[in-house]
């Protein structure tokens, strides 16, 4: 996926936007920036297909030798897959972290709270910021 | 970077887990100018830090360097420390004390209060206007020996030498906090610059890399070795953290001498434990311990070992657990990680134990 395309929550995840059989589904990962910032991954907690999520609730968690972070959904709806390939894999979320080392897709139930979400150029402001 | 004790400090220059690798393998460079570093002269030096320490001071040859405790009146641990005697080429012999940054105006303080009539015992806090720079690995001696005017090799394990050089005094000692060979450099504050692009530079054809607060903390765990604030406090006495060997009680007089004496003769109620988990996630300070479905204690560092690739943690355990192999469990923010107590240390580069078991 183009970087440049997606959405980006305050809290580093990246969402893709996409109709499936007239649901909205939406793909979730981690944005490269926060990739970056962890450092040294040893461990990611995906959610539970089927699970019911929120936006801005814990959505999984990921772990560096650093520190442990929470993982937030962007939006609200529920678990339709994940890529259990990162389980045992996590150099693919740093290699591909817009590709392959997706993290979730969510049928999107309600859509308040997409509003909230930066576009890419608002995001790389945010992370220049922080940096 | 971030505040550590007030000093501001990288926890990485690029990885812990490549920079805790380098060190392994083969160097890597740690500014801990932060370490604080007193000095002790006058004829009643030696005598003073004998009735302050836990260790005795006065038996230590000159370039002798002695791992030791200060504890108060209960037996607490008010911090851990390396002393140092000191041979200068020209003057009077001194000792150099270096403590916690976190622990350094607390000690120079509990310090003062204690010190003979002005005369006999000078202490000076040399923190501010010298750098301490630890260089740790294989290759360690290979890339600092250019730069200073002794035979590194002959250096021994706990010893260190002084001189006098460009800006002011030199000290090397063969030191380290990591569980590799290597020493650790105080310089000039002013030289501190240029010693580190020297000894970088000539490290880097080595493999050297510049190493921050995070992979000092995972070496020094899988060392085995306590830290202040986290397995070390007023609370916890050496005979509970497993620190025996840094107390000499006999014929000694220092600050909680005589509650030692009494706490040596019966088994401690808590030890600190080595603790190897299974799974990939990270225990970390201040997560629960249990036996079965009671808590019986809290893990006081963990990470996950670069070495070992996989989760290694220290902790208090009641004595009655605090067996190898005791089965336990690991409450990872809700979720029951299986764990077991291992012997410490869990590494150790002597070739013969390396391939014991972590």
């Amino acid at each position: 996926m183009n970087p440049q395309e997606l959405l980006y929550s305050k809290t580093h995840e990246w969402l893709h936007l996409a109709e499936e059989g007239g649901a909205k589904v939406a793909t979730i990962g981690l944005s490269a920036f926060a990739i970056e910032q962890l450092t040294d991954l040893v461990y990611l907690q995906l959610p539970a297909v089927g699970a019911q999520v929120a936006a801005g609730a814990p959505l999984g968690e990921v772990e560096s030798v650093k520190a442990v972070s929470d993982l937030y959904s962007p939006v609200s709806g529920e678990v339709l897959a994940v890529n259990a390939r990162l389980a045992s894999d996590l150099e693919t979320l740093s290699k591909d972290p817009y590709g392959e080392g997706w993290i979730a897709k969510v049928r999107v139930t309600d859509e308040t709270g997409l509003g909230a979400l930066l576009k890419h150029e608002q995001y790389e402001r945010q992370c220049a910021e922080e940096h | 970077m971030v505040d550590f004790a007030g000093w501001s400090m990288p926890v990485q220059y690029a990885s812990i887990v490549a920079e805790h690798q380098a060190t392994r393998r083969q160097m890597s460079l740690f500014d801990v100018s932060h370490m604080g570093r007193l000095c002790f002269e006058g004829d009643g030096a030696a005598a003073f830090l004998d009735r302050l320490l836990t260790r005795r001071v006065s038996d230590l040859g000159p370039g002798e360097v002695r791992y030791s405790l200060l504890t108060n009146e209960q037996g607490g641990i008010l911090d851990d420390v390396l002393i140092y005697h000191l041979q200068p080429d020209a003057g009077r012999d001194f000792f150099l004390l270096v403590v916690n940054a976190g622990n350094r105006e607390k000690v120079v303080a509990w310090i003062r209060q204690r010190l003979p009539a002005p005369g006999a015992v000078r202490l000076h806090d040399g923190t501010l206007e010298t750098a301490m720079i630890a260089v740790q690995g294989p290759q360690a001696l290979a890339a600092v020996q250019p730069g200073v005017p002794l035979e590194l090799d002959r250096l021994r394990y706990y010893s260190a030498r002084t001189w006098e050089a460009e800006h002011g005094g030199w000290i090397v000692s063969r030191t380290g906090y990591t569980g590799e060979d290597g020493v650790e450099l105080i310089v000039p504050a002013t030289a501190a610059e240029a010693c580190w692009e020297t000894v970088l530079a000539a490290g880097q054809p080595r493999g050297a890399v510049p190493a921050g607060l995070g992979a000092r903390d995972t070496l020094r765990l899988e060392a085995g070795m306590p830290l202040y604030g986290h397995e070390l406090s007023e609370q916890i006495n050496p005979y509970q953290a497993g620190l025996k060997f840094a107390v000499d009680l006999e014929g000694r007089d220092f600050p909680g001498r005589d509650a030692l004496a009494r706490l040596s003769d019966q088994p401690p109620p808590v030890r600190r434990v080595g603790l190897e988990l299974s799974g990939k996630r990270v225990p970390r300070e201040h997560y629960p311990i249990l036996a079965g479905d009671a808590v019986i204690g809290e893990i006081t560092s963990g990470t996950f070992s670069p070495t070992f690739d996989r989760p290694l943690a220290m902790g208090y355990l009641p004595s009655r657990h605090a067996r190898v192999g005791e089965p336990l469990a690991i409450d990872v923010r809700g979720q029951l990680a299986p764990a077991r107590v291992v012997r410490l240390p869990f590494y150790t580069r002597h070739p013969s134990r390396k391939d014991a078991p972590p």
